[in-house]
């Protein structure tokens, strides 16, 4: 069951994501954290566009890191080749995106279970040919550098700590959007096709514009995220946008719950941070580490992580009621 | 005045899977404000009526007519959008939803819900949200559910389900709802309870087609029975003409008579 979202709890929120690098600057161990922590708000961006489409609408995606690809070499050639500028290509990364998710998506929607995610897996493949292959372009293997960073009314975000903000109030703005979809109308409908598609049809539910909907509102996100990736790093190369990379996205949702919006945000800090600093010890075993999470959580905890509180909620209230017997 | 205007005429309809015939033919005129009861042997092409009505199969030949428009060719979700509604023969409740959600979600015609009018909460989204929940607890009081309107959909006893399943259906305030099989795996008190919430479906000014094997609810409700036998209109009356019927009484028995 879908818990209802507080505007306290998005509150606390806020202020966690304000609070952090000034936690962080004072403790010497984590100081370079609010870094990560911009990586890991990038990728909350995809896996929040992510859990609506998977968690909430019930439909599979292999291929989402292609739309972060896409986003992030879109801003790389524009800014690099056209002199650009950065807002413009975000955009624009945006509505491309979008087009090609709506070119993909309107016949590979009409699949289901494993042939969606094998159809997107494809496009993935191919996405990420592409990237290698089309030298001129996109500089095959050795990538593009040379992206112009981004600024902000004249106020350039060229330090960690105001990127981090930067990045990090969009993922608020657009968790909040995200949240507004699932408790309405909207939200419903997307949960109707999950449970049932005949039901949500003869409801009135218009099933193909929705799945469309949500599949083109993610890859958009996705492509965002991209977008904001590669105007940080300065930098892009083909294999950030391969076909782990889109597995471990599903990892992240998968171990933070994809059934409940929270879990994208968890799933992506903490998958995150073993990426970039907590696995490093494991070099390229790295890896088993990423399949036994996903093992692990989804024979133990197929709600995730966010499944938790419910969980134990309800094992207290057993426990009470047996309790009174 | 209008209680004799037919809601829905059927005519020349031909369905066919591969060479089997599945309806064939059986023309009829459902009368607005009343209850129809669809009955026949297995097999006889009610759910597959059903599916053609409400636009989940193309029929081959024949046309369909609701309040005078055609419906044929329309998707599901565009017929419902015209005012018919239907529950489903295998309950298909959305078992992720409360109580409450499944009745909001049937209100989905009368929601021009997009991304970003949801996204961005506008004005007019909240208070359209608003109005559905207090509508739908209404629905939920007719229904008999509004106890437990906080529950999963999925924690409630079968025949509270299908109780839902049409309480969702009436959320579309439909003119025309479709029921498939109301009191099929419920128990006689349940069943009763099925009989009555249908007959206050009718007061309420809603017509009703319902595929029903129970004779029991099909005698005590139904004004019109329509036979189908093997894709085909046997017979079409009033229940105690059909009771009476030769070739309603052949086809229920067979040849061979092992079967009533």
């Amino acid at each position: 069951m879908m818990l209802r979202i507080s505007k306290y709890s998005i509150f606390f929120f806020a202020l966690i994501i304000i609070l952090f690098p000034r936690i962080a600057s004072n403790i010497s161990a984590i100081e370079h954290y609010p870094d990560i922590m911009i990586f890991a708000g990038i990728y909350c961006l995809i896996t929040i566009g992510l859990s609506l489409l998977m968690g909430y609408a019930g439909q599979i995606s292999l291929g989402h890191g292609a739309f972060y690809g896409i986003g992030a070499y879109i801003s790389a050639i524009l800014t690099t080749r056209f002199g650009w500028n950065p807002w413009s290509c975000m955009v624009i990364g945006a509505v491309i995106t979008s087009i090609v998710a709506f070119v993909v998506g309107a016949p590979s929607l009409k699949l289901k279970g494993h042939y969606l995610a094998m159809a997107t897996l494809a496009f993935g493949v191919i996405v990420f040919i592409i990237f290698n292959e089309e030298i001129e372009w996109t500089g095959g293997p050795d990538g593009m550098t040379g992206i112009s960073g981004l600024t902000l009314f004249g106020f350039p975000l060229n330090t960690v700590e105001r990127y981090y903000y930067f990045v990090w109030g969009i993922v608020l703005a657009v968790f909040i959007f995200t949240v507004n979809i699932i408790q309405s109308g909207s939200g419903r409908a997307l949960r109707a096709i999950h449970s049932s598609e005949a039901a949500a049809m003869a409801m009135g539910v218009d099933v193909s514009r929705y799945k469309i909907m949500v599949f083109t509102y993610s890859a958009a996100l996705a492509s965002v995220a991209g977008s904001l990736y590669a105007h940080y790093l300065n930098f892009v190369n083909p294999s950030s946008f391969d076909i782990f990379f889109s597995i471990k996205l599903l990892i992240m949702i998968a171990l933070g719950g994809m059934h409940y919006i929270w879990g994208a945000i968890i799933g992506a800090v903490i998958i995150t941070f073993l990426n970039y600093e907590w696995l490093h010890y494991f070099e390229e075993l790295e890896i088993l580490v990423y399949g036994a999470i996903l093992l692990i959580v989804t024979i133990f905890l197929p709600q995730g992580l966010a499944g938790i509180p419910a969980i134990v909620k309800h094992w207290f209230r057993r426990t009470l009621s047996d309790g009174s017997r | 005045m209008e209680a004799d205007k037919g809601i829905l005429k059927i005519s020349e309809l031909v369905m066919a899977f591969g060479g089997l015939m599945a309806l064939y033919k059986p023309d009829f005129v459902i009368r607005q404000g009343t209850i129809t009861a669809v009955i026949g042997p297995n097999g006889a092409g009610k759910t597959t009526l059903f599916n053609v009505i409400t636009g989940f199969l193309t029929p081959n030949e024949g046309t369909i007519h609701f309040r005078d428009q055609s419906i044929i060719n329309l998707k599901p979700h565009e017929i419902a959008g015209l005012g018919i509604s239907r529950t489903f023969q295998t309950v298909e409740i959305f078992e992720n939803m409360t109580v409450l959600e499944n009745v909001m979600l049937g209100f989905h015609t009368k929601l021009r819900s997009s991304f970003i009018s949801s996204g961005f909460q506008l004005p007019l989204t909240r208070r359209k949200e608003k109005e559905i929940k207090s509508k739908a607890m209404d629905i939920l009081k007719f229904i008999g559910l509004s106890g437990k309107w906080n529950e999963p959909a999925d924690s409630l006893p079968l025949g509270e389900q299908k109780v839902l399943e049409i309480g969702r259906a009436l959320a579309s305030d439909p003119a025309l709802i479709c029921l498939d099989e109301p009191a099929a795996g419920l128990n006689e008190t349940e069943s009763h309870l099925a009989s009555s919430l249908i007959m206050a479906i009718k007061e309420k000014g809603v017509t009703v087609v319902l595929v029903e094997h129970d004779m029991k609810v099909v005698m005590d409700i139904s004004d019109e029975v329509l036979v189908l036998n093997y894709g085909q209109k046997i017979a079409y009356g009033t229940p105690e003409e059909i009771k009476n019927d030769p070739k309603v009484i052949e086809a229920y028995l067979g040849d061979d008579g092992a079967y009533a």
